[in-house]
């Protein structure tokens, strides 16, 4: 304690944190798991440190441990957290009431359900100030309604009058920052808070962030698994992994100096060489002019959309949430039969309705979605996962398909041990992987996968793409890739169409879509991907021809 | 309030009423489908067929069916439920203090029995897998596990017999004083009481404690709010649809339920009537109290179907 006085800038100095949590594995009696080992961190007043690592890392835990809050039964077990001077941890509940929401804030990965549904944008953003007694009503509103216009939202006079349901996904995030901001706090936690947007919608959040700490001197620990994202913002990054430390140091030395292997494979991850190949003769897929809609017709939401598939190789639909990609899927699987168009498989027409297909047009098509935990029965055994679609298209039981399940399994590199887990069992990676096995089990010509790693961590995601291109070569499927990350579709595909509200406005191989002059839309795509550089975002924000929908 | 709140609630009333009237032809059926008709019961064993033929002539019973339930369901519109065949007498007018004092009797249950429930719905969550939240759970389902009438029992042997703090029997007459009416009632009402209480307070608790996962909740905790101000103003507005249900699930049993309690406190209300008029065999009063009681349990849904849907603020306050 004596030290900390000694240097008068410093903010939060965590001293030796030991976080643990009990789990209650079935069938097993509960235990004890260590959830952060003895990390140590100094942030000084004014501040932004970055903290950085995949899921179970544990930065949210490191995160909300400066408010002496741990999430679902997390206990704080050892070390010092000492805010402004004094260890909270001695505070007791009392304590921690009285300097959340005044001394730390707390900005949330999803603030479309970190807000109440049931109250006003304007009642949740003043509450914490009122509740601390650090202003009337009045002046809390007026300071809201400046940090409103600050955060560039519209209608910053009467945007606090509307429900949280009223309000974009990337508007909602700035008001929570304003939320954040309004007691004057002296720390806010920024926890993942432009993950969830869109790459388009993430950029402007990022930067009204950027302009409210730098304008308002609040310090910050900004929370996130994206380097690139965290390199604009932080003045220092802590790299994590497993509960403890890789490295820490200054954000240049960390994108351009890293120390360590694992900080080098996270600077590193978004590149795999993959090269195009050229259209064959003739495609096996074609979907020509598919118009598709809700509502009995009435609401369109794809128009005219024409794309090919050929053997064997990929095709990249990307676009913002909303652009109408899982659609253009649901249409060609007939799950939403078209009003009009035709989908041309082999050179004769699919049917429209998945029902008036025969079991051998659902074979050659499967897929995989984003959810992988989801997408499983939870109560099957990963053999019985994989297992089902060889009983179903191919009639094989017993030995036969034990034997084909331990192949499938030692192709997606899981080995045969994994034939009787449970889905709860494995990890995410390793759940999608199953996910893939049962896909190819049908020995399809297509699969198509739905935003298929955007729920994972980056290195697991790129293990995940490198396994489906390593597959591509052996069984020749063609992937018709649905995503909205730039990086991952250079990483895989042979051709891409850009889609916007229901339109392709791009479309071709992979290198004539990604080669200048762009049109509007599919510039604003490429130049918001956050690129490992510092000072990326102000040259981006500078730069572009059209502004985001703000999904 | 939108246009779009409207729609959905006069959606509701629309389909409430023609639900209404699907229930007033199965109670006009279903007292056809039985053995005999009101001459017969007139009449007795003893009649000839020509004093039957007679009777059935002017009471209209020789004309088809469907004439009969139109001309009753006119009778019921415009506020005349027919006569009681044992009396005599106008069914409207007998059944109006019955009913009276039937609402009487559930209003002053619902005042008690609701606020309790919710609030010890609240604490629970408040301590919840705690003691208190145990030893409300247990209360609570141990009050719902015992018959009505053994409550009913349990609470005379004590309040009346014992320690005669209550009188026995809750005989109520018009003109009585309020405070005298009052413990007239006070019995019978915790009995009710007991019963409603465990299923709304299990309710409350387990739609809060739903809502208790969600991210919202967490950043009015990071926000320093206690623990039971999260609960009260985070929680509760998000859980109160289903919340409502119960209520109104509740709030009819408390008038159509309440035939057992009734006949155990002897209190003049419409069970009493009820099972006075089963047991005559009169035919026209069962019709009316079935009618009636069916109105009343319609009704309660459709107000619990608006007040879910005014409650969610996505209907309320469209985009």
């Amino acid at each position: 304690m004596a030290d900390s006085k000694a240097k008068p800038g410093l903010l939060l100095d965590i001293r030796n944190l030991r976080i643990e949590a009990t789990v209650y594995p079935p069938g097993e009696p509960p235990k004890n798991i260590v959830l952060v080992h003895d990390v140590s961190l100094t942030l000084e007043k004014g501040k932004v440190l970055g903290l950085i690592g995949e899921s179970g890392a544990g930065k949210s835990t490191i995160g909300l441990s400066s408010m002496g809050y741990g999430r679902g039964g997390v206990r704080i077990t050892g070390g010092e957290v000492i805010l402004n001077g004094r260890d909270i941890m001695k505070g007791g509940k009392e304590g921690f009431r009285k300097l959340r929401g005044r001394e730390v804030c707390y900005v949330a990965q999803s603030a479309a359900a970190a807000f109440n549904p049931a109250h006003r944008l304007m009642d949740q953003v003043v509450e914490a100030t009122l509740l601390h007694g650090m202003a009337t009503r009045t002046e809390a509103e007026k300071r809201a309604v400046a940090l409103f216009k600050k955060l560039s939202l519209p209608n910053p006079e009467t945007i606090g009058e509307r429900f949280p349901h009223q309000v974009s996904g990337g508007q909602l995030q700035r008001v929570m920052t304003a939320m954040a901001l309004c007691s004057e706090p002296d720390l806010i936690v920024f926890d993942e808070p432009t993950t969830a947007l869109d790459v388009t919608t993430q950029i402007d959040v990022l930067a009204a962030i950027k302009d409210a700490i730098r304008d308002t001197g609040v310090a910050a620990l900004y929370i996130t698994h994206d380097l690139a994202v965290v390199a604009q913002v932080s003045d220092e990054i802590m790299v994590l992994r497993h509960g403890r430390l890789v490295e820490c140091g200054d954000t240049r030395q960390i994108i351009k100096e890293p120390r360590q292997d694992y900080t080098r494979a996270l600077v590193s991850v978004h590149e795999i060489e993959h090269a195009e190949e050229k259209p064959g003769a003739t495609p096996f897929l074609s979907v020509k002019n598919i118009t598709a809609a809700y509502g009995g017709g009435n609401v369109k939401v794809l128009r005219d959309i024409s794309v090919e598939i050929y053997p064997g190789q990929t095709l990249a639909v990307v676009g913002e949430s909303g652009s109408g990609k899982s659609t253009l899927a649901r249409a060609i699987t007939g799950l939403l039969p078209p009003v009009e168009g035709t989908v041309t498989f082999d050179g004769r027409p699919l049917a429209n309705r998945l029902a008036d297909r025969p079991k051998e047009d659902l074979r050659q098509l499967q897929m995989i979605y984003q959810m992988a935990d989801v997408a499983m029965n939870p109560r099957q055994t990963v053999g019985t996962i994989i297992g089902r679609p060889l009983t179903f298209y191919f009639g094989l039981r017993g030995a036969e398909r034990d034997n084909r399940v331990k192949e499938l399994l030692e192709e997606i590199e899981m080995g045969q041990g994994f034939i009787n887990r449970y889905p709860a069992e494995l990890s995410g990676g390793q759940k999608q992987r199953v996910c893939i096995a049962r896909a190819l089990a049908g020995k399809p010509k297509l699969i198509i996968c739905d935003e298929v790693t955007s729920a994972l961590d980056p290195l697991v995601a790129n293990g995940i793409l490198k396994l489906l291109l390593n597959l591509q070569q052996i069984e020749r499927v063609a992937y018709l890739f649905i995503t909205h990350d730039i990086a991952t579709v250079k990483s895989i595909a042979d051709s891409i169409a850009v889609m916007y509200r229901g339109e392709v406005v791009r479309y071709g191989s992979k290198s004539k879509v990604l080669t200048p002059p762009f049109d509007d839309y599919t510039d604003l795509l490429l130049s918001s991907v956050p690129a490992m550089e510092i000072g990326w975002l102000e040259q981006a924000i500078g730069g572009r021809k059209m502004a985001s929908a703000g999904h | 309030m939108s246009s779009s709140i409207v729609k959905l609630g006069a959606q509701r009333i629309a389909l409430g009423i023609m639900l209404l009237l699907a229930v007033s032809v199965l109670i006009f059926a279903g007292t056809q489908i039985l053995p005999g008709d009101v001459a017969q019961a007139i009449l007795g064993q003893s009649a000839t067929p020509e004093s039957l033929a007679n009777l059935r002539e002017q009471l209209g019973l020789n004309q088809p069916a469907y004439v009969r339930y139109f001309h009753w369901l006119g009778g019921v519109l415009a506020g005349d439920l027919g006569t009681s065949m044992t009396s005599g007498q106008g069914i409207s007018s007998a059944i109006k203090g019955r009913l009276w004092n039937t609402l009487f009797l559930a209003f002053w249950a619902a005042i008690v029995a609701i606020p309790l429930a919710i609030t010890l719905g609240l604490i629970a969550v408040r301590y919840r897998n705690g003691w208190v939240d145990k030893l409300i759970s247990g209360l609570a389902l141990a009050s719902t596990s015992f018959p009505e009438f053994f409550i009913g029992y349990v609470l005379v042997y004590f309040f009346a017999v014992k320690w005669q703090i209550f009188p026995g029997i809750s005989t109520v007459y018009d003109g009585m004083p309020f405070l005298e009416r009052m413990q007239a009632i006070a019995m019978p009402v915790t009995a009710l009481t007991l019963v409603v209480l465990a299923h709304m307070m299990r309710m409350t608790r387990a739609a809060i404690l739903n809502v208790m996962q969600s991210a919202y909740v967490e950043t009015a905790e990071l926000k320093g709010l206690s623990a039971f101000a999260v609960i009260r103003k985070h929680a509760f507005p998000n859980a109160i649809a289903p919340i409502i249900n119960v209520v109104m699930l509740n709030l009819a049993y408390l008038i159509v339920g309440v035939v057992v309690v009734e006949v155990i406190f002897v209190y003049p209300g419409m069970g009493q009537y009820l099972v006075d008029h089963v047991t005559k065999r009169d035919v026209p009063v069962v019709q009316a109290v079935g009618l009636i009681f069916a109105a009343v349990y319609i009704s309660l849904n459709i107000i619990a179907d608006i007040a879910a849907i005014v409650a969610n603020p996505r209907l309320r306050h469209p985009k």
